[in-house]
């Protein structure tokens, strides 16, 4: 009855391994797979006797966590972000995009929508998350307000069909090849786009 | 009796024609599974598409992050999954504390350690109860809550709430807990250990169950990662990921508990998950109390207004059903700019229409109630 | 004492009146055990649920069925626009006179039973059959998918668990050799060890013949762990779905008198009727007695295990119980011939 010892109710739960390493080590921000909680990243002061005011050393630059996937990612603070990797696409690329996210083992976190008015444009964000890695990545991409049109991946990733339905539902953007662009969360007669920042009610 | 009219012809794969009628599930059921409406196309007792549709609690939380201020907003995370809501307070001042940069003292990250993981016990017993309520035997849902009231007293002496618990604040706690509360949770999981066993002897080891559950709605690793699929679900098929292992936050890296990770992928490995999730789950109560260290529940310096710095930041926690996510998108006022909501029971119900096609209605039932969902979580 | 003032009684009426003393008795009893049986299910449930159950309505909810049966008096009877409605209310009267018409023949202590025909467990099983047509006009005159999905569900359950109820049947009519109920009882005369299920000499599996009529009562009744037709978290109420007010109030009735019929019935077959455990004082409280313990062991097992899967179910019956009950019949006619 060992496995009482670790608490579980069955003897034969195998214990899984978990690669908690980051792909890359980089050298501050282990702050993942330290056991210790996240702390802000802050160089120390360099150990110098005289009465000078300390330099901060520059902000390590973080590296690209996936630098064999031909995007253009950008490492990113986990500690400061939640996330590892941050790439901006054209719009034609999303599709591109979650077919080589697929390749590499990731899964699709959420799709979602920003709608920056000011700036005229929407902006798509696709979360994905590896199941056996501390892995994170964004990719986003920018589309005019006035005509928001992107590919659907729902071929790639079957999952996106709702997120996709729920991201039109709130902002109208429309996912082209979608096979079911109805409301899915509105009522099914519903014309109106609830998070665009000019909705009035 | 069903007229001719509602059946639908229709020519399948191999040249055969096959009647078709559409059945609704819901959106009332006797069964608890929340407003859920699922459209059934059935031949015979066999489902041919079983498609959900959702909407009827949509309460429109996001639109709601972007109206309200970082504290105002608090309550409502309680609100999307109500079953584990100390979790969704956690990612949601996670995600605030890691943009302000706010060192929460390690006493609060404790305690948010200790309620998150009973909160977890109380989701899994009414999961539990619920599950083989929908599969007909109606005394475990009574034995459950009886279980169940013990936690919710205790968090109720702490925080005020039985359910929707606000107890986390932007840079901590708001209140601390007292030796009641200590000794309260020692005698429950003293207590909780031998009722599992017996939930075991009962339930588990019933034959009738076993029958129902076991190689029913088989979910590969394949699927779970198309659709995003996440905790139990995805555990339950043999990928062992929990957000508290692979993306660590809070205290969690300096707890020992295992990850329970089953290989079949059917019903059967998903009811065992949970059933040992509640076994870690005491262990991690009683290391939590046992490491607990002293000092204040609060951060020193939290602003008096909450402003994030541009830009979006995220938190990810592993809730009761899943990985649940955050991201707050800032332009550096009060009020975010937009808050997106990733949760769990959406990407777990979203194979459902693909997993359940082919199967009798019965056996979609125990999938569907093996998935473990909240209707206000996928509706928001 | 009290069969001599009985027979006293008797010879003061002429057989009609006696006749109808008899059914209005029964009626009552099916009335008030009906409704009763529902008062000691929903405080057997609360027990093993660890809650009280009705206690609110007189002391210990004792008036609670009287409080249940007034609020379906109370309502209306709809029937749904464009339910074949003569079908329709005739379902629920189809369903609960069978059962009157059988407890006529049980023989509730010595000579108490309303008739003793000499064919009586052949008439108890014709009018069972009644029951499934029942049900499957009730669903089917519901006009609802659920109702003709739970119809036909429990067609196919009640078919296929009648077979072996009668192989079963036919074992214990050769080991008794006749039909009447009554003889039946007779020949288990003297302490418990004469009862039809210790009689192994005839029948070495005589407990596992009264297992398997245990079950197929259960399942003839739709009682869990075979209520597949009226699972409430697939298909709602299943075949009572439309029924309103009194209508579904007759349907509970019956199948609460089905299962006083059936356990009665296993209590005249197996265990010894009115027959006492010790060989005096037998007489109609120990029938009684005998068949209250089995309706509460049915309630019991209602409120422990889940559902078995509906063609789990299936399987159990024809798989299962079909070649045991085979068997048996065979074993018994076997040792008849070799040991008699």
């Amino acid at each position: 009855m060992d496995y009482w010892i670790n608490g579980l109710m069955t003897p034969n739960v195998p214990e899984p391994k978990f690669d908690v390493a980051q792909p890359t080590t980089p050298p501050a921000a282990a702050a993942s797979a330290a056991p210790v909680p996240p702390k802000p990243t802050v160089a120390a002061a360099p150990p110098s006797p005289a009465p000078v005011q300390p330099v901060l050393a520059p902000a390590p630059v973080i590296p690209n966590p996936l630098p064999h996937v031909p995007l253009p990612f950008k490492g990113v603070d986990y500690a400061a972000k939640g996330y590892h990797a941050d790439a901006t696409v054209a719009p034609d690329q999303v599709v591109f995009a979650a077919e080589q996210l697929d390749k590499e083992g990731l899964s699709l976190d959420t799709i979602t929508g920003v709608d920056w008015m000011a700036e005229g444009q929407m902006e798509v964000v696709y979360d994905y998350f590896h199941p056996a890695k501390a892995l994170r990545v964004v990719v986003r991409t920018r589309i005019p307000r006035d005509n928001p049109e992107i590919a659907s991946i729902h071929k790639v990733f079957p999952g996106a069909n709702w997120h996709e339905r729920e991201t039109h539902d709130f902002f109208g953007i429309r996912f082209l090849g979608h096979p079911n662009l109805t409301p899915f969360l509105l009522p099914e007669d519903a014309d109106y786009h609830p998070l665009r920042k000019d909705f009035a009610q | 009796m069903i007229l001719k009219e509602q059946l639908k012809t229709e020519i399948t794969a191999d040249g055969a024609p096959r009647e078709t009628f559409v059945i609704n599930l819901g959106p009332q059921h006797p069964a608890t599974h929340g407003v859920l409406r699922v459209k059934m196309t059935m031949d015979g007792e066999y489902i041919v598409r079983a498609e959900p549709v959702c909407g009827y609690i949509h309460r429109m939380q996001e639109k709601m992050g972007e109206n309200r201020t970082y504290a105002q907003f608090l309550p409502n995370t309680s609100r999307i999954d109500y079953l584990s809501a100390m979790t969704y307070t956690h990612a949601f001042v996670g995600a605030v504390e890691r943009a302000l940069k706010l060192q929460v003292p390690p006493r609060a990250e404790y305690i948010r350690v200790i309620t998150s993981e009973m909160n977890r016990i109380s989701s899994h017993l009414v999961w539990w109860g619920a599950f083989l309520l929908d599969l007909g035997g109606f005394t475990p849902l009574l034995y459950a809550f009886d279980d169940r009231e013990k936690i919710l007293d205790l968090l109720e002496a702490i925080t005020g709430s039985r359910l929707t618990y606000s107890y986390f604040r932007i840079g901590g706690l708001y209140n601390d807990i007292d030796d009641a509360f200590i000794k309260g949770t020692r005698a429950f999981v003293a207590q909780m250990r031998p009722r599992l066993k017996m939930y075991r002897s009962l339930v588990t080891d019933n034959i009738i169950l076993r029958k129902r559950i076991i190689e029913i709605g088989p979910i590969s690793k394949e699927m779970c990662r198309k659709y995003g699929a996440t905790g139990p679900v995805i555990r339950g098929s043999g990928v062992p990921y929990d957000v508290r292992k692979v993306e660590p936050y809070s205290a969690y890296p300096e707890f020992d508990f295992v990850v329970p990770t089953f290989e079949e992928g059917d019903s059967m490995a998903r009811y065992l998950v949970r059933m040992e999730e509640m076994a870690q789950s005491l262990r991690i109560i009683e290391q939590g109390l046992d490491k607990l260290p002293a000092g204040p529940v609060m951060a020193e310096k939290v602003p008096r207004v909450v402003k994030l710095p541009a830009g979006d930041y995220c938190y990810a926690v592993e809730a009761a059903r899943g990985r649940f996510a955050v991201r707050i998108v800032s332009d550096n006022k009060e009020i975010p700019y937009r808050v997106k909501l990733r949760t769990p029971s959406l990407s777990n119900l979203s194979l459902f229409e693909e997993a359940s096609a082919g199967m009798l209605l019965p056996d979609a039932l125990a999938l569907m109630g093996s998935l473990d969902l909240v209707i206000p979580d996928i509706d928001r | 004492m009290i069969q001599s003032i009985w027979h006293f009684i008797l010879s003061l009426w002429p057989e009609p009146l006696r006749l109808v003393l008899f059914v209005a008795g029964i009626m009552a009893f099916v009335g008030g055990n009906a409704a009763y049986l529902v008062w000691v299910e929903r405080k057997g449930a609360a027990r093993f649920q660890r809650r009280p159950g009705p206690t609110e309505v007189g002391w210990a909810g004792l008036l609670q069925p009287i409080a249940d049966a007034a609020k379906l008096l109370s309502k209306q009877l709809i029937v749904p626009a464009g339910a074949d409605s003569t079908l329709f209310r005739m379902a629920p009267l189809l369903m609960m006179s069978p059962v009157l018409m059988s407890l006529a023949v049980i023989p509730w202590g010595q000579s108490l039973a309303a008739r003793n025909i000499n064919v009586g467990l052949l008439m108890i099983f014709a009018f069972g059959s009644v029951n499934v047509m029942a049900v499957m006009l009730g669903g089917w005159s519901s006009r609802n998918k659920y109702a003709i999905i739970s119809a036909a569900r429990v067609v196919s359950q009640n078919v296929a668990y009648e077979i072996p109820m009668l192989l079963v049947v036919i074992t214990m009519i050769m080991v008794t050799g006749t039909m009447n109920l009554n003889e039946i009882v007779v020949q288990q005369a003297g302490g418990f060890w004469h009862w039809n299920f210790f009689r192994v000499w005839v029948n070495p599996l005589m407990p596992v013949t009264f297992l398997i009529f245990y079950i197929c009562m259960l399942a003839e009744t739709n009682r869990a762990p075979f209520d597949m037709a009226e699972a409430e978290s697939e298909l709602v109420a299943g075949v009572y779905t439309e029924y309103a007010g009194m209508g579904f109030g007759v349907f509970f009735m019956a199948e609460y008198a089905n299962i006083l019929l059936g356990c009665a019935l296993a209590t005249v077959l197996f265990l010894g009727g009115w027959q006492s455990p010790i060989g005096v004082f037998s007489g109609v409280f120990w029938f009684l007695v005998k068949m209250y313990l089995l309706i509460f062991s049915v309630v019991w097992i209602r409120w422990t295990f889940p559902r078995t899967q509906f063609y789990g179910l299936l399987n159990l019956s024809w798989k299962i119980l079909i070649p045991a009950s085979l068997f048996t019949l065979i074993l018994t006619s076997a040792m008849m011939k070799l040991f008699r």
